[in-house]
């Protein structure tokens, strides 16, 4: 029995390491807690499985381990929203994979799944829901890699045909599942309904993801990730296991936490996010209509710069785009140098994945003390000098502020109390909320017209040049 | 094991996973989804039991595959959140390597 001690061990460092990685300084330590736990769990395993085939086991777990350390090392930090995504999709599909050679070792010819010696009724019914959770998992991350790697798709079906359809494949999946637990006797029958159990699971997942638009990413990382979580536990139910059970549900909670902080952010529910609001492609005939468009340079923001007392910076997913991050800092420290106080203001679903902004700048050295949340520095606006807006559009959208648009309501930040507003864009194009941005119209603002990180090095060798 | 047992330890388990990670700056958003990404890999476990002996061949051979997927979800995800943290500097940690 003492594996089950091993596995308490583990259950007990992934939960301090999870508390741990909630905190900036104790991160990095509790990620490194959370690991040592897994070592733990797999030493345990290794004593509950008893006899093993070594050799194929060292392959599996190499050819594993080498994947991954590749994938963590190599991937640049600009990918890392399409890694986090894959990293999701591969523990779906482990899940779902010990379901399916749980079902290849149980079932046997002549006998339903409830009836089999050794498997309780309540365990047959968890195992179709864990092939579900895993194989929709699966599917949905590779969905959101595509669509994070900036490939462009669209729900085959529109409407209210749409969700007649997902309440079709929902019930399907039910039905095969009540199929495969309570009446598939013959082999044939049993491999027929786990076929097609994979089959419309896996559909599921790639058409639930489908039709969410760009901007709402972030809940979609944040949401699979907690489905990722759920995966683990549902397999943890099936081969009863609880160090997989509680495991799971730590991570399905931190998930849902996050999924709920991206709709707060967003002031929509989750229910309208997954249903698909924003981000279907309908653009507003006037989102084009500007009036008061003031087009500025490179130099003209130097010298701008160059007489403020204070800047903010915006940085949105064209920073990402652009890969601007390092020249970002380079402007920075240029102004700090003259004794110009830079802040950073980012908002919780600025880019494609929770934290994506403060990670690229973390990366390109930004102190993380210079980053500030909306919360924290939208009273700061009114007295500052400049802002920049770094590809940002619908997060510093003022009509947020009034009724009747699709951003009603949501938390913005406030760039347009300041004395001068600077947006860099490739163009006057709306964001994902299909709207015009009467920010861009406003007497304080200038716009510049060009890819972030060629507008930002001009700033640069402008600024020098004084 | 009873599934009442199972369900009972679930429902505690999100609980403390609620109650451990109540407030998140926003900076560690991401590390927190991708380590919290490799705990989920902890199916490796399963995938393992998978792999017994007296299990029958088929049964073995998707506890095979279940371990690569597992173990590029934890060995990935460790690594990359250790990747990204190792970034997050504070401005004094900054001058001190500079």
């Amino acid at each position: 029995m003492s594996f089950v001690y091993l596995y308490l061990l583990a259950t007990a460092l992934f939960i301090f390491g999870l508390k741990r990685l909630s905190g900036v300084r104790t991160a990095r330590s509790g990620n490194r807690f959370a690991a040592l736990g897994m070592a733990i769990a797999i030493g345990a395993a290794l004593i509950e499985a008893g006899v093993l085939t070594w050799w194929a086991l060292l392959l599996a777990a190499a050819i594993g381990a080498v994947v991954g350390l590749v994938l963590a090392k190599r991937v640049p930090m600009t990918a890392m929203p399409e890694l986090v995504a894959a990293f999701n999709g591969v523990g779906g599909a482990a899940s779902a994979v010990v379901a399916l050679s749980y079902l290849a070792g149980e079932l046997i010819d002549g006998t339903v799944l409830a009836d089999t010696a050794g498997v309780s009724t309540d365990t047959a019914v968890t195992v179709p829901i864990s092939i579900l959770i895993g194989m929709a998992t699966l599917t949905g991350s590779f969905v959101a890699y595509m669509k994070l790697g900036g490939k462009k798709m669209s729900h085959p079906v529109s409407g209210s045909a749409r969700h007649s359809l997902h309440a079709a494949l929902g019930f399907g999946a039910l039905a095969v599942s009540l199929w495969l637990v309570l009446y598939a006797e013959s082999t044939g029958m049993q491999i027929t309904a786990i076929v097609l159990l994979v089959a419309i699971s896996a559909v599921l997942g790639v058409l639930l993801v489908m039709p969410i638009g760009g901007a709402d990413m972030p809940v979609v990382v944040a949401l699979l990730n907690s489905y990722s979580g759920l995966a683990a536990a549902a397999s943890g139910f099936v081969i009863g296991n609880l160090l997989l059970v509680v495991a799971g549900a730590l991570v399905g909670a931190s998930g849902l936490i996050l999924t709920k902080i991206m709709c707060k952010a967003m002031n929509r529910s989750l229910g309208n996010v997954l249903l698909g609001g924003i981000g279907d492609d309908d653009v507003a005939e006037d989102a084009r209509d500007y009036s008061n468009i003031k087009e500025s340079s490179g130099e003209e923001v130097a010298m701008l710069l160059d007489g403020a007392s204070s800047v903010i910076i915006v940085p949105g997913y064209g920073l990402a785009v652009a890969q601007a991050q390092h020249v970002t800092l380079e402007l920075a420290t240029e102004l700090e140098a003259r004794d110009v106080q830079v802040r950073y203001a980012i908002h919780p679903v600025a880019g494609r994945m929770p934290g994506h902004m403060n990670v690229l700048l973390a990366e390109a050295d930004v102190p993380y003390e210079q980053l500030f949340e909306l919360e924290r520095i939208n009273g700061d606006f009114q007295n500052t000098d400049v802002v920049i807006i770094l590809g940002a559009n619908d997060v510093v959208n003022p009509l947020a502020r009034e009724e009747g648009n699709p951003i009603s309501g949501m938390p913005i930040l406030d760039v347009d109390y300041a004395q001068t507003v600077v947006v860099v864009k490739r163009s006057l194009s709306p964001g994902y909320a299909g709207i015009k941005n009467p920010l861009f119209d406003l007497d304080n603002t200038l716009m510049v017209f060009a890819d972030a990180k060629e507008a930002l090095q001009e700033m640069v060798n402008e600024v020098k040049e004084l | 094991m009873p599934f009442e047992i199972i369900f009972f330890v679930f429902v505690l388990g999100a609980f403390i996973g609620f109650e451990v990670i109540t407030k998140v700056p926003p900076t560690l958003h991401t590390p927190l989804m991708s380590g919290s990404n490799a705990i989920s890999g902890v199916t490796i476990v399963g995938a393992i039991i998978c792999m017994r002996a007296d299990n029958p061949t088929f049964a073995q051979v998707l506890g095979f595959l279940a371990v690569v997927f597992a173990m590029v979800n934890c060995v990935g995800g460790f690594l990359v959140t250790d990747r990204m943290l190792s970034m997050f500097k504070s401005k004094a940690k900054k001058k001190k390597e500079a």
